[in-house]
């Protein structure tokens, strides 16, 4: 199938800016490749609704509460389309949840530790969903085409959650002296995470995903746009980072900063962190329970008699 | 040219899913605007698939018109012989125009404006 000549210029296509629909020839690897990473990102989707969804009931106002269900709602609409785009590449959802629920395949790691208090819900939306979102915009330019659509109207979605998150933020630093104290101790808890999440520098010459343009960007060039637009603005509203480390080269404009902790990077994606287990054990309970109705929806059709 | 459309096959054989069928669907964003590809859903007919549509493509209210189409009618063409024929076309586009027509016009007002050109 792979005959040498077609691969070649399967790969020129790709390296030039050209597209992949899924009725187009492409080689097994890079079927596998853009079917793997997209169904990382909808496991990431599907299980980062649970940290949040945990602060539903106990949202401060009514309109915090239907902003945070439309939020939760929008992120599994997310993993909806995203599991669609791969399971048209060939691997059957049900075998992808199977995978997910038994950890033989991964999620984010921001999505594997506990939410302590209503700031980590403001701290999640802007902080977590802004360094989401820095490398869903260059995945709007993946070669794979209809994932690029669907991050497209995913992006879209994740900047009202930004914005949502930013105004639960700026409201909790606007109030009183424990507010502000609650917002400080979210974000000393996120940072580890959000530094860790684009992942550790990695040789962009030697990464198939990006010479097949399945994403566009390096780990540490979205590490650095992050920094660039989201260290002044949590330094303007006051907020400590809590990096003695972390500074800009002047000349670079690079940031410099303390090595991530990347052992427990490993540690929680393949299952170790804090809430991993719990929220397994929850997404299992929930798939148990729901079963009726996919029994329901995919029974073969009765004909009338 | 394919019949069956991008991807001919149905949902994945066999498995719990071998009774669904895929649907694409396209959306519009304002009246009068085109409808454009959004993305595709797995449904056991067409009218659940109308309701996963609006689930998924217009619950925040981003669209004013779906069309939910199953894959199978689509007729897929993108042979290049059709569409992107190598020979010159372009005397059907303005492109193949514009180069020649500047120097045309600087010279017909050059004539416009010369002496034996008053009418005198």
């Amino acid at each position: 199938m792979n005959d040498p000549a077609r691969l070649q210029a399967f790969n020129r296509h790709v390296a030039s800016g050209g597209k992949v629909e899924p009725g187009d020839w492409m080689p097994e690897e890079y079927r596998k490749a853009v079917g793997r990473f997209v169904e990382m990102h909808a496991n990431s989707e599907l299980m980062g609704v649970l940290p949040e969804r945990e602060w539903i009931l106990r949202a401060p106002t009514l309109r915090r509460k239907l902003a945070l269900t439309a939020k939760v709602q929008d992120e599994v609409g997310h993993a909806q389309l995203l599991y669609r785009v791969a399971e048209d590449l060939g691997k059957p959802r049900e075998a992808m949840l199977a995978d997910l629920l038994a950890g033989r395949t991964k999620f984010h790691n921001v999505f594997h530790y506990p939410t302590r208090s209503w700031a980590d819900v403001g701290i999640i939306a802007w902080l977590v969903d802004a360094a989401a979102i820095v490398a869903q915009q260059a995945l709007r330019e993946s070669s794979y085409a209809p994932y690029g659509r669907t991050m497209k109207k995913i992006c879209w979605e994740e900047s009202v959650h930004i914005m949502h998150g930013r105004d639960v933020v700026l409201t909790l630093v606007n109030g009183t002296a424990r507010q502000r104290a609650l917002v400080q101790d979210a974000l000393d808890r996120w940072w580890g995470p959000l530094m860790q999440m684009h992942g550790p520098r990695t040789d962009p010459a030697k990464d198939r995903d990006l010479a097949w343009r399945i994403k566009n960007k390096d780990n540490e060039t979205l590490r650095q746009e992050f920094l660039n637009v989201y260290v002044p603005r949590i330094r303007e509203i006051g907020l400590e980072i809590p990096d003695p480390e972390l500074r800009q080269d002047r000349e670079t404009g690079r940031w410099h900063y303390a090595e991530p902790d990347w052992r427990e990077l490993y540690a929680v994606v393949t299952g170790h962190g804090p809430k991993s287990a719990e929220r397994l054990a929850f997404r299992q309970l929930n798939y148990e329970q729901t079963q009726w109705v996919r029994d329901t929806v995919l029974a073969a059709p009765e004909v009338a008699a | 040219m394919s019949a069956g459309g991008p991807g001919a096959q149905a949902a994945a054989g066999g498995g719990p899913q071998e009774h669904l069928e895929v649907f694409e669907v396209f959306r519009q964003e304002k009246e009068g605007g085109p409808m454009v590809h959004g993305g595709n859903l797995l449904a056991p007919d067409g009218e659940l698939a109308a309701h996963y549509a609006r689930e998924l493509y217009g619950r925040r209210q981003e669209s004013v018109r779906l069309w939910v189409v199953p894959r199978s009618a689509i007729r897929d063409v993108d042979d290049p012989d059709l569409l992107q024929p190598p020979m010159d076309r372009s005397f059907k586009k303005p492109v193949g125009y514009s180069a020649g027509i500047k120097q045309k016009l600087a010279q017909a007002r050059e004539r416009a404006a010369g002496p034996e050109a008053d009418g005198a």
